[in-house]
């Protein structure tokens, strides 16, 4: 995209820039004023675990909301039609269920400060440290990527030139987070997934007026290149031969199951959500209530991605600003009038910070507990660790500017990037998973299933990128590598267990099932009692709003 | 589940957790005026802009007044967000905390 083709860029006025700035410094206010809740390294890095679960719960969903996902969500409307909605009612809330009710006992019981810490307990260093290490260099990428994204759609729709978009946007997240920590982080999120909602739906509504509602939207989308095929979730995928390419078994066991529950139940830019919650029954409720957003946001990515599949014209070219992620741009660009407009590249860029502070508060807290607190300098001070913090925020936002950099060089490193990390995620999800239910699994056998997990997809992976193994596409490599990594991880797992020694069990209380430890009751709070406060329950009617909304577009 | 006693012990962990007690982040002020504020100030902003909406405006938004339903809704969500932190302000938190099982 050069600077000037000017093709996708807004005719935004001096009042849609007033909403702009007002949003800034919104942002950096919050985060210095969430400066003086800050006095330990917990209150930096895990928010003192104070928050109420309906903040920690936006938060969860807002750190996934970037805008690479809102971007991409609606692209993938506009290629694959309704079948787009699996990656949230299969491929998202199924797992985010599962996190609060199955997994967060152990996490939030267990007291650890970080997803890898908790790798250090249930098994050893060396697993910590390998996934510490992944993580940390996972985060700084990914957070490159974003910022990147950023820069490209300031450029394209403002016209900024690109180094002084990553610039700005980089001392903007750098600002709020050093200073204010994961509160300043997380209270912005929360802000966050309400400017993007209040820049999206008036996109949502517009479009949908203009095909003439629903209706005429599903005609419509029956006379584009789509066809039929584009306004059902399920009804070809006895075979491959449907719009994403996709096997119900693939949807279901690859996407549904190793792939989502490898990144929500494992990641831990999000789990710090969670670990930052009040109480036991806040952290549970904390992604429960994030799913409950999530099952209503493909109204606002897939149905735009659909009014622009059939409103634009030539949209689906391989370059040029007719690309499909350029789908939701274009309807702003088209649609609104000042005034809206400058709340929805508000919403945009906004959700670009959201995705990019996620992964730096995630990597600033793994960096100073899991790296430097566990192997490099010990009994340290806690005002040591929290200064350390500090450095690691701006180290995490100094690297993401040159990886954004490096990002640049790159035609399509969103999709490798992406498709490489839910790859990492596959062989993790699965010792996890092992060890939190079987007590025997051995300490070695923890980092051997991780490593060798991780290799076997990382192998298939780039023999299918030099050509030696072939795939339908990208999505279905990574189905097969996640599946593969999660098979190699359960078979290294149960030949190596019964070798080695066991872990004593009061090593593994409060960590593992059935051997205690886990007081899900202890820190409650009045009111938390209440039935609509009840985790379960909560996360069972999610499930089932998941399995009724498929039924009209079956 | 059961609650036979306490999780494994970390020095690390452990270390952290006895910081909680000097923790300041009961110093944490309400998200939701935030949210507020800036929402009745993006409606009120919005909704003015709507009001002297040209009609080529309205034309490009396919005839909706977007600019005006956009804004109110706003001011109405900004204002919600206000009376729910004055009808329900946070709760203080517990003096100490507790310890259960031992």
């Amino acid at each position: 995209m050069d600077d000037g083709g000017g093709g996708l860029r807004l005719d935004m006025n001096v009042l849609d820039y007033l909403i702009l700035a007002l949003y800034f410094v919104t942002v950096l206010g919050v985060g210095f004023a969430a400066r003086r809740a800050i006095r330990t390294s917990v209150d930096f890095f895990l928010s003192g675990r104070s928050l109420p679960a309906w903040v920690t719960g936006l938060a969860f969903v807002s750190a996934n909301l970037g805008a690479l996902e809102i971007i991409g969500m609606a692209a993938n409307g506009a290629q694959y039609g309704v079948m787009t909605v699996h990656y949230y009612w299969i491929g998202a809330v199924p797992a985010m269920v599962f996190l609060g009710i199955v997994m967060m006992p152990f996490y939030y019981g267990s007291k650890v400060r970080s997803v890898p810490e908790y790798l250090r307990l249930r098994f050893n260093r060396p697993t910590h440290l390998l996934n510490a290490l992944s993580f940390a260099v996972a985060q700084v990428l990914i957070a490159g990527v974003n910022l990147y994204a950023l820069a490209l759609v300031m450029q394209a729709l403002l016209g900024w030139p690109l180094w002084t978009a990553i610039v700005v946007g980089a001392a903007i997240v750098l600002a709020y987070i050093t200073i204010g920590g994961l509160s300043g982080a997380i209270y912005n999120e929360v802000l966050q997934f309400f400017v993007i909602l209040a820049g999206l739906i008036p996109v949502t509504v517009i479009g949908l007026v203009k095909v003439g509602g629903v209706s005429g939207l599903m005609d419509a989308v029956r006379d584009s290149k789509l066809g039929e095929a584009g306004l059902h979730a399920w009804q070809d995928t006895g075979t491959t031969a449907n719009p994403l390419g996709a096997h119900w078994i693939g949807i279901v066991f690859g996407l549904g199951f190793v792939l989502s529950f490898g990144y929500w139940t494992t990641n831990f830019a999000e789990v710090q959500r969670a670990l930052s919650a009040k109480n036991m029954s806040a952290a549970r409720r904390t992604p429960i209530i994030a799913a409950y957003p999530k099952l209503l946001i493909p109204l606002v990515t897939v149905i735009p991605g659909l009014v622009a599949l059939v409103t634009v014209k030539g949209l689906g070219a391989e370059s040029g600003d007719l690309q499909y992620n350029n789908a939701i741009p274009l309807l702003m660009r088209d649609l609104l009038p000042n005034g809206v407009l400058g709340v929805a590249v508000t919403g945009l860029l906004a959700s670009f910070m959201a995705g990019m502070a996620a992964n730096v508060s995630g990597f600033n807290t793994v960096f100073t507990y899991d790296i430097w607190q566990s192997y490099i300098r010990r009994d340290r001070s806690d005002e040591y660790y929290l200064r350390i913090g500090r450095w690691a925020t701006v180290a995490a936002v100094v690297i993401g500017i040159g990886t954004a950099f490096i990002a640049a060089g790159f035609s399509n490193i969103m999709n490798y990037i992406q498709a490489l990390f839910s790859v990492f995620n596959a062989p993790l999800f699965a010792t996890f998973i092992i060890g939190m239910f079987w007590k025997r699994m051995s300490a070695l056998a923890g980092f051997w299933s991780l490593l060798l997990g991780t290799l076997v997809s990382l192998s298939l992976y780039l023999l299918y990128k030099g050509g030696v193994v072939h795939f339908n596409s990208d999505l279905e490599e990574s189905f097969w590598g996640a599946g593969l990594a999660f098979a190699t991880a359960v078979v290294v797992a149960a030949i190596i267990t019964p070798l080695t020694a066991p872990k004593r069990d009061e090593e593994l209380r409060g960590l593992v099932y059935g051997m205690g430890g886990v007081d899900l009751k202890g820190d409650v709070l009045a009111g938390d009692a209440a039935w609509y406060r009840s985790p379960v329950l909560l996360g069972v009617i999610a499930v089932a709003l998941a399995a009724l909304f498929y039924i009209p577009v079956f | 589940m059961s609650n036979d006693g306490q999780p494994a012990q970390d020095p690390l962990i452990d270390e952290t957790q006895k910081e909680q007690r000097r923790s300041a982040a009961a110093r944490l002020f309400d998200i939701r005026r935030v949210i507020g504020g800036l929402f009745v100030a993006y409606g009120v902003i919005v909704t003015l802009i709507g009001v002297f909406d040209s009609r080529a405006e309205i034309d490009k938004a396919e005839g909706v007044r977007i600019n005006l339903w956009a804004g109110l809704v706003m001011l109405a969500f900004g204002l919600l967000m206000l009376l729910w932190q004055w009808l329900r302000p946070a709760e203080p938190p517990a003096p100490n905390e507790k310890d259960p099982g031992s």
